[in-house]
């Protein structure tokens, strides 16, 4: 099958791949780019595993095709952090405990992020609704919202 | 490979003192760093060059003879480089061998890979294909012919009993009974538990409560899907990347269904998204070993959650009996348990594990339980933390709740009444050593968690569990570095990127250094002796006992080299805080050796210095736990909305303990996700009709109330540091303290699971008359 | 998916042109959050994928005689991020914001939602209530069409061969008038209606409800407009009374079938229990002035 060519901007670097059609953004980040910080836990967009954002927007990455994103800006765990500098959620998150077997860990970040950038005070419920979309099977989410709090306090300047 | 504890066990004494590293939240996690920035590196994140992408062709039916596969159209597809099928796998006799906490047998192990006869169960591989893009894969299945003759399936356990059920395997007859039956039944093993003498127990009981408990299967909802990248090089060696909690365990499985050489065959643990009991056993490494020799390329193969749910391991769906009789005060006289189990497509369910468990959190004197090993059509059983106690536990604790409310005496009071305790004579054997379940009712009790007033429609539930600790085969090596820092490598796989702080922070405890200076590495099955797999709460106790006992062996090593450097005897040498010192000052005025002035001596004088450990853990340390829970109940939808959760639980010691109050968490809310919505759904074709976590509910982050904890400390006489396995106790309370939760909101006792709305609606309305009589 | 073909037209003319020469199994594009997922599952296999997204017609949200007009590939997320078109239509806005997670709202469009054609698609009976009109578009030309005669099946729409829809056009709000729409589901979030309730209703100056629209849905094979329910409120003061007549009536219209996320009696009973609470949220939100 023939290949579309595809530019985009991931985590501000200016990139270009060949993807199939049919190929979902996430597929093209983890086996044409080699981006395999986003996971695929279900394909389907019930998980929140594969969040990233294109253009500003968090989405998951399963439900985007790869030749959707011709000239758009895409950001993905990989550029969370600033070099070795972790990002408040990401400190807070190792603080708090607030990953075990990490697989959801990305995904939630990147999540978390989008979230707080909207909702920079919010309330313990508005986090928990605000990170329904990413499932976790490990920590029974309570460490995470008191990292996610903790997170957005510190990033308040509060 | 067996489960009955050896005689030759290793058990390190418990000895009480002041811990520098132990017991605290070390701030550099191992794992984390790696985790949060993506580049922790999982099964499915791994590539080699020129893989192809493997696919399962899986059957459409629940129960069907296969009569014929014809290959050749897929075959010659372009871009299809290999195909298997059961032609290319060896038809195994029986044997058995223990996989985490569940026993398998070989014949069968090698059918649920690939069906041989029949498929057994909607999912169950019947050929696979490997090619060079996952497209080309699938379109190549779509090639692939089957010629199935379907035949009638039976799924529940309850009419997979019946003598008329369909069969799945003419030449089964159920052991365990007698006189041996001649008719054959997919009852595959019965199993008894006895202690004293049960009908003179219920013959003194003043009260007593019996009822029938009905669960369905479960799947332990992993995020990560199964993965393996597997190569088969033309030297006849196998490499293989996994998702696994058990990289020995894969290893000898995979050498077993091959036919090859245990040494041929080499295993990589990857970090592990989440097993939970679920990855103890083989799905996809064979399959990829045995493409990649056929196609002479490495073949990578991902499971979809679509087939994860289908084809991995889900728990036993179950019917249960349990009969409790007490005398008017309260004590409990006898208790009966039947336990009737799926055990998936093939015999071996987790019953020989969980029957200990139906009672162990009670001193009775008369106890008979009796488990019935079931198959039916559905994938082979695999562990799920806890397996198979969840649901004994739903039983037994909403019977204890319904006796206490009958006698008027407060449900805590009640199991205090009766709690087990150092001496308590179990009914699987053993009396128990020193336990802390009276410590975790009496903190419940006390908790804050009781003073909460409760409205209109809410209600507040309590129930207990209990757990035991495996030990078993552990093999680690400890290398002192010349720079003073250590590395611990281990084969103990770290399922929840805890274990490996734990061992650290076990390792700087008893070497004196900073846990900074001490690196865990997981390693493949190269590099050490075998190790059983992460299950039965094992890993930071039985790993940690190998971590303490390399970390003595190396001491000694150490204490040698500093003996041959101040040329003195090695027995008067000690060790303290790190450093090698003169056993008294009659040896001599030697200024104190640390641990990186004799590692960068060593090579002289002896050699580089390394601490072993080979060997079986025996000191499991049995594992209470108690949790209050407060729901409130939407009458008109039947609704149930979690409150507040309180989970209080003794861990003996908590090496890293924020970690130990994390691993409550997760297992609790899995138990949560249990009692309220998750369950697998069935069409009347016996295809499974909700394998996607959108119809498979697992909780979401608004469904869970903030969750408080509580760690009880009595410590396992057995541990060095008196640990007790902590993961899978927290599953077990939950069905039944909700269910006692809704009954004291509603009225309403829910004997069955989920418990759903439909269902605690149906459950009201049937109430409704009697309820509004009273 | 071998032969599968994507394009991305940016103008009506081009995408009705792209749809007239394709094959039955040409599938439009919009947010993908229906589309992906069944093709991931194997469910339908297009050999063309039409993107709607760059067609400007598609994107917009405008103020048009009073009352607004949104594309039918806006995405979730767009529309909670305008504030007047929130403040205007809270009851649509229940609907849409329960479409899914953020992640699924960052893409998901209400046009992919109402021509997906499931029974239980939330933002759908919101839209009815609200009397929600498309506008279609095909080789015939353009045609208006009341959302509730879109769906006529599970996963089946009135459209013809060609055709899309292009946007929804929501009538200027009468003074006084309120919506609400809620759901149940097993789960607080990420979850299937098992039953959907919205309500619409303008109150006169006496508080006396004199048009209302209920619309329900996961209770037939497609979202209902049901006048009984809806008369039971004209002519009151929504009050308990005609609450629970509003409850009968809405049960009595549910024609639902068993499946794996609710039986029939369940639907049925909740469906009563819920039209009362969505008509309590909407009378609140028409007494204080539409909000």
């Amino acid at each position: 099958m023939k290949k579309t060519h595809i530019t985009t901007t991931i985590n501000n670097d200016e990139v270009d791949f060949l993807c199939e059609p049919g190929e979902t953004l996430l597929d093209v980040l983890r086996d044409e780019l080699q981006l395999t910080g986003t996971k695929e836990g279900c394909g389907t967009g019930d998980c929140g595993a594969c969040s990233v954002t294109v253009d500003n927007v968090l989405v998951c990455s399963c439900l985007v095709l790869g030749v959707e994103v011709e000239g758009k800006k895409i950001e993905t765990i990989e550029g969370m952090a600033d070099g070795e500098e972790l990002h408040p959620l990401q400190r807070k998150f190792v603080e708090h405990v607030a990953l075990q077997c990490g697989i959801c860990t990305p995904g939630l970040l990147m999540s978390a992020r989008n979230f707080l950038e909207k909702n920079p005070d919010p309330t313990e419920e508005e986090v928990r609704f605000g990170l329904a979309g990413n499932l976790c099977r490990c920590t029974g989410y309570q460490n995470i919202i008191e990292a996610v709090m903790d997170a957005a306090a510190e990033m308040r300047g509060a | 490979m067996g489960m009955k504890p050896t005689p030759f066990g290793t058990q390190i004494p418990y000895e009480e003192k002041e811990f520098k590293v132990v017991g605290t939240n070390p701030e550099a996690r191992p794992d984390a760093v790696d985790k949060v920035t993506g580049k922790a590196r999982y099964a499915a994140d791994i590539n080699l060059p020129g893989q192809l992408i493997g696919k399962v062709l899986r059957s459409p039916h629940a129960h069907a003879n296969i009569k014929s596969i014809d290959t050749s159209a897929a075959e010659a597809l372009k871009g299809v480089k290999a195909v298997v099928t059961r032609d290319n796998f060896a038809d195994l006799p029986v044997q058995h061998a223990s996989a985490g906490e569940i026993m398998v047998n070989f014949r069968d192990v090698t059918r649920a890979m690939m069906a041989r006869e029949k498929a057994l169960f909607d999912g169950h591989p019947v050929a696979a294909v490997a090619a060079t893009s996952e497209s080309i894969a699938k379109a190549a299945l779509k090639l692939i012919k089957v010629d199935y003759e379907v035949l009638p399936h039976v799924i529940e356990v309850a009419d997979a009993m019946k003598p008329d059920a369909p069969l799945l395997n003419e030449e089964q007859f159920t052991k365990g009974v007698e006189p041996a039956p001649d008719k054959p039944s997919n009852i595959a093993a019965q199993m008894t538990s006895v202690l004293g003498d049960i009908e003179e127990g219920f013959g003194q009981a003043e009260l007593i409560v019996e009822h029938e408990f009905n669960t369905k299967a479960a799947h332990q909802g992993y995020i990560e899907p199964h993965s393996s990248l597997a190569n088969y090089t033309e030297g006849g060696n196998a490499e293989i990347w996994t998702s696994t909690q058990g990289h020995f365990l894969i290893r000898a499985q995979v050498a077993k269904v091959l036919a090859m050489e245990v040494s041929r065959v080499k295993v990589t643990p990857a970090e592990l998204g989440g097993g939970f009991g679920g990855k103890n056993m083989i799905y996809l490494e064979p399959l990829a070993v045995q493409l990649s020799k056929k196609s002479g390329r490495p073949v990578k193969m991902t499971m979809t959650r679509d087939e994860v749910f289908r084809a991995s391991g889900p728990t036993s769906g179950t019917n249960i009996i349990i009969k409790i009789g007490v005398t008017k005060k309260g004590r409990i006289t006898a208790a009966k348990a039947i336990l009737n189990y799926q055990s998936g497509c093939f015999p071996g369910s987790s019953l020989p594990l969980c029957t200990p468990t139906a009672f162990t959190r009670y001193d009775i004197p008369n106890v008979l339980v009796i488990g019935n090993d079931v198959v039916c059509n559905r994938p082979k059983v695999a562990a799920y933390r806890a397996p198979g106690a969840p649901m004994i536990a739903f039983g037994v604790e909403t019977i204890m709740d319904e006796i206490a409310e009958e006698l008027k005496i407060d449900p805590i009071e009640i199991r205090l009444l009766n709690a087990a305790k150092e001496g308590t004579q179990t009914h699987f054997g053993p009396k128990l050593g020193p336990i802390g379940y009276i410590e975790t009712l009496e903190a419940a009790q006390a908790h804050d968690h009781m003073k909460t007033k409760l409205g209109p429609n809410q209600g507040r539930g309590i129930a207990t569990g209990f757990w035991n600790t495996l030990g078993m085969e552990t093999s680690a090596t400890l290398n002192i570095n010349q720079d003073g820092t250590a590395s611990f490598i281990y084969g103990t796989v770290d399922v929840a990127g805890g274990m490996r702080a734990a061992y650290s922070q076990m390792v700087a405890e008893e070497l004196g250094i900073p846990f900074e200076n001490v690196k865990s590495i997981q390693s493949d099955t190269t590099s050490l002796g075998f190790n059983f797999t992460t299950a039965g709460s094992r890993g930071t106790a039985a790993g940690g006992m190998a971590a303490v006992k390399a970390s003595r062996d190396a001491i000694t090593r150490m204490c040698e080299v500093a003996a041959r450097i101040w040329e003195v005897e090695p027995d008067e040498v000690v060790w303290e805080d790190g450093h090698a010192r003169p056993a008294g000052s009659n040896v001599g005025d030697f200024d104190p050796l640390s641990l990186a002035e004799i590692a960068a001596k060593a090579g002289f004088f002896g050699g580089t210095i390394a601490g072993h450990a080979e060997i079986n853990v025996t000191g499991g340390g049995p594992g209470f736990g108690t949790h209050l829970v407060d729901v409130e109940v939407d009458r008109d939808t039947g609704a149930v909305k979690v409150l507040r959760y309180t989970i209080i639980q003794d861990a003996g010691k908590a090496i890293f303990p924020d970690y130990v109050k994390a691993q409550f968490h997760g297992a609790a809310v899995q138990g949560i996700g249990l009692a309220l919505n998750e369950e697998y759904i069935y069409d009347d074709k016996g295809v499974m009709i909700n394998p996607g976590f959108l119809d498979y509910r697992i909780p979401v982050a608004s469904d869970i109330p903030p969750i408080e904890t509580q760690i009880v400390e009595v410590p396992n006489p057995l541990h060095p540091y008196g640990v007790r396995g902590v993961g899978e106790v927290p599953i077990i309370p939950p069905l039944g303290a909700i269910a006692n939760a809704i009954y004291h909101a509603t009225g309403v006792r829910m004997r069955s699971h989920p418990m759903s709305p439909p269902k605690v609606l149906a459950a009201l309305e049937e109430a409704a008359p009697a309820v509004a009589a009273e | 998916m071998t032969d599968l073909r994507y394009e991305a037209p940016s103008s009506l003319d081009d995408a009705v042109a792209l749809l007239a020469d394709a094959g039955d199994s040409a599938k439009i594009l919009a947010g993908g959050t229906d589309v992906l997922v069944q093709m991931h599952l194997d469910l339908i296999e297009p050999d063309l994928i039409v993107d709607i997204k760059n067609i400007a017609e598609l994107r917009s949200i405008k103020k048009v005689d009073g009352g607004y007009r949104f594309g039918a590939a806006v995405s979730g997320v767009e529309l909670m991020d305008h504030a007047d078109f929130c403040q205007t239509w809270p009851g649509v806005m229940d609907g849409v914001k329960l479409i899914g997670s953020l992640q699924v709202k960052g893409r998901a469009s209400v046009g992919g939602n109402v021509c997906n054609a499931s029974p239980a698609a939330d933002s759908v009976p919101a839209l009815i209530a609200a009397g929600a009109t498309a506008t279609i578009i095909g080789p015939k030309g353009m045609r208006d069409v009341a959302v509730e005669d879109i769906a006529t099946g599970p996963g089946k729409t009135s459209l013809d061969k060609g055709e899309f829809v292009v946007s929804f056009f929501l009538p200027e709000r009468a003074p006084n008038s309120g919506g609400a729409y809620q759901r149940f589901t097993p789960r607080s979030e990420m979850d299937i209606a098992v039953v959907g309730v919205g309500i619409d209703l303008t109150l006169d100056g006496d508080g006396v409800c004199t048009t209302a629209r209920v619309s329900l849905g996961a209770v037939a094979e497609k979202a209902l407009l049901v006048e009984e329910a809806a008369a039971t409120l004209i002519g009151t003061k929504v009050d308990e009374a005609a609450i629970a007549n509003l409850a009968d009536a809405a049960s009595a219209a549910c024609r639902p079938i068993d499946d794996k996320r609710g039986t029939k009696e369940y639907r049925i009973k909740v469906a009563g229990v819920l039209a009362g609470r969505v008509a309590v949220v909407a009378l609140e939100r028409a007494q204080n002035g539409g909000n």
